[in-house]
């Protein structure tokens, strides 16, 4: 029961949405959260959207490679 | 899948858990509070990647395995009852109450029991069954508390009068604290709970970590985001540090999602809680306020004391405050299984004793 997954949030009507896991879709209530729109990446938790994911795939798997990097170098 | 496949990507988990053993030079023992974690640990076979000095220890972080059995005797006695519908999470339905009782037996003996996957389908079963009462199982941590919280607030407003909730919900910190109070602990950092940090943010952990002098690191459940928490705890370690760290800035913030905090502080309030296995730990759960007692199915059905058991070989308590692990245990995949559960480590996902059999045949993940 104590899972959340990220998912996509497909459109928004009212206080409920439609989000996308991996092209499945649930509805997820948005009680929770302000300030989250369609395209948004949140976190799904029990059927209610529980925080926004920030947009920064890309910049944390840098950041892990530079760790990485720096390290490496430093032998 | 965006936000999964990169971090489940083989060679940067291969090359972080090489900095982890470049780093370690001491034997070091950290504990992942959450199931969620350890259920990912075992499924990725992170434990495997790990030099022989990180140990890595579960947590009490599986909140139906710290359920009171109480509450699952409580529950079975509701679902005898005339004209009640109970509305609960999957994974409550084969954990053993006391004397083989389970919800599972009491929907063989002809009670209805629904299995919803949010408080909202509780709220609707509610609402399509009027001349019904219907009580929901409101447990979990603080990343289920706003949903559960919420399904009150939405029976207010629509003056729902056969919605009521049983309420066992429990807190993630006072629970660290008792781990590290125990004179048997072993540990000397934590992996904390991602997803009950992305409700809660990090702050109320700043003065745990300096009270106790230990490493927390926010961590999540991915295969770059478990190897980059311990990596970081490690170095912690290595450096005689003791700060709280957030590895999963993606989803966590220090204040936390404060609409959810409030929601919960509007409707909860902070209360002692018995721990199955572990015992009662004070302030360690969150109960209805006074003014939503017209929801708690406590008030609303009382039944007398219920007497409660524990079996006699089940070492779940122990597992679940890290000082034992599944293996120790003579019962473990023989007497026990998750077909046959002793006790409630073994019937959910996220339970220790579950996750080190589903994943006691995993091939370690190598790049």
């Amino acid at each position: 029961m104590c899972l959340s997954i990220p998912v996509r949030i497909v459109e928004i009507e009212g206080d409920t949405a439609r989000v996308s896991a991996g092209g499945t879709i649930f509805t997820a209530g948005m009680q929770l959260v302000q300030d989250a729109r369609p395209g948004d990446y949140v976190l799904l938790h029990a059927g209610f959207v529980i925080q926004k994911i920030s947009d920064e795939e890309a910049s944390e798997i840098l950041s892990l490679l530079g760790e990485i990097e720096d390290s490496d170098k430093k032998e | 899948m965006k936000y999964i496949d990169r971090y489940r990507d083989r060679d940067l988990t291969d090359r972080l858990a090489g900095q982890i053993r470049k780093a370690a030079a001491g034997s070091y023992t950290f504990m992942e509070v959450c199931g969620g974690h350890t259920a990912a640990i075992r499924r990725f076979g992170i434990h495997s990647l790990l030099p022989e000095g990180v140990k890595l220890i579960s947590g009490p972080g599986c909140p139906v395995c710290v359920t009171g059995k109480g509450f699952i005797d409580l529950l079975y006695v509701y679902a005898g009852m005339n004209d009640v519908i109970i509305a609960l999470f999957g994974d409550l339905m084969r954990i053993p109450g006391s004397g083989g009782r389970s919800l599972e037996k009491a929907r063989a003996e002809g009670a209805d029991i629904r299995i919803v996957f949010s408080s909202l389908d509780a709220l609707g079963t509610a609402r399509s069954n009027v001349g019904k009462k219907v009580i929901f199982a409101g447990i979990g941590f603080e990343t289920t508390a706003p949903p559960n919280v919420y399904s009150v607030l939405q029976a207010q407003a629509l003056d729902l009068q056969n919605f009521s909730i049983l309420v066992s919900q429990v807190r993630v910190p006072p629970a660290m604290e008792a781990v590290l109070s125990s004179p048997r602990s072993r540990v000397q950092a934590f992996l904390a709970a991602g997803h009950v940090n992305a409700v809660m943010g990090y702050w109320e952990y700043l003065p745990v970590a300096e009270k106790y002098r230990v490493p927390i690191v926010v961590t999540g459940f991915e295969p770059l985001d478990l190897t980059q928490g311990i990596l970081w705890a490690v170095r912690q370690l290595e450096q005689g540090t003791h700060e709280v760290q957030n590895a999963y800035s993606r989803v966590v913030t220090k204040e936390g999602n404060i609409k959810a905090q409030q929601a919960i502080q509007k409707v909860f309030m902070e209360c002692d809680r018995n721990w199955r296995g572990i015992g009662m730990i004070p302030m360690s759960g969150w109960r209805l306020r006074p003014e939503f007692a017209r929801f708690d199915a406590e008030q609303r059905f009382q039944v007398g004391d219920i007497q409660t058991h524990e079996s006699e070989i089940c070492i779940a308590g122990l597992i679940l405050q890290g000082i034992k692990k599944p293996f120790d245990c003579p019962a473990f995949g023989t007497l026990c299984t998750p077909q046959t559960p002793l006790g409630a480590t073994m019937v959910s996902s996220e339970g220790t004793c579950a996750a080190y059999y589903n994943f006691k045949r995993n091939p370690p993940v190598k790049g």
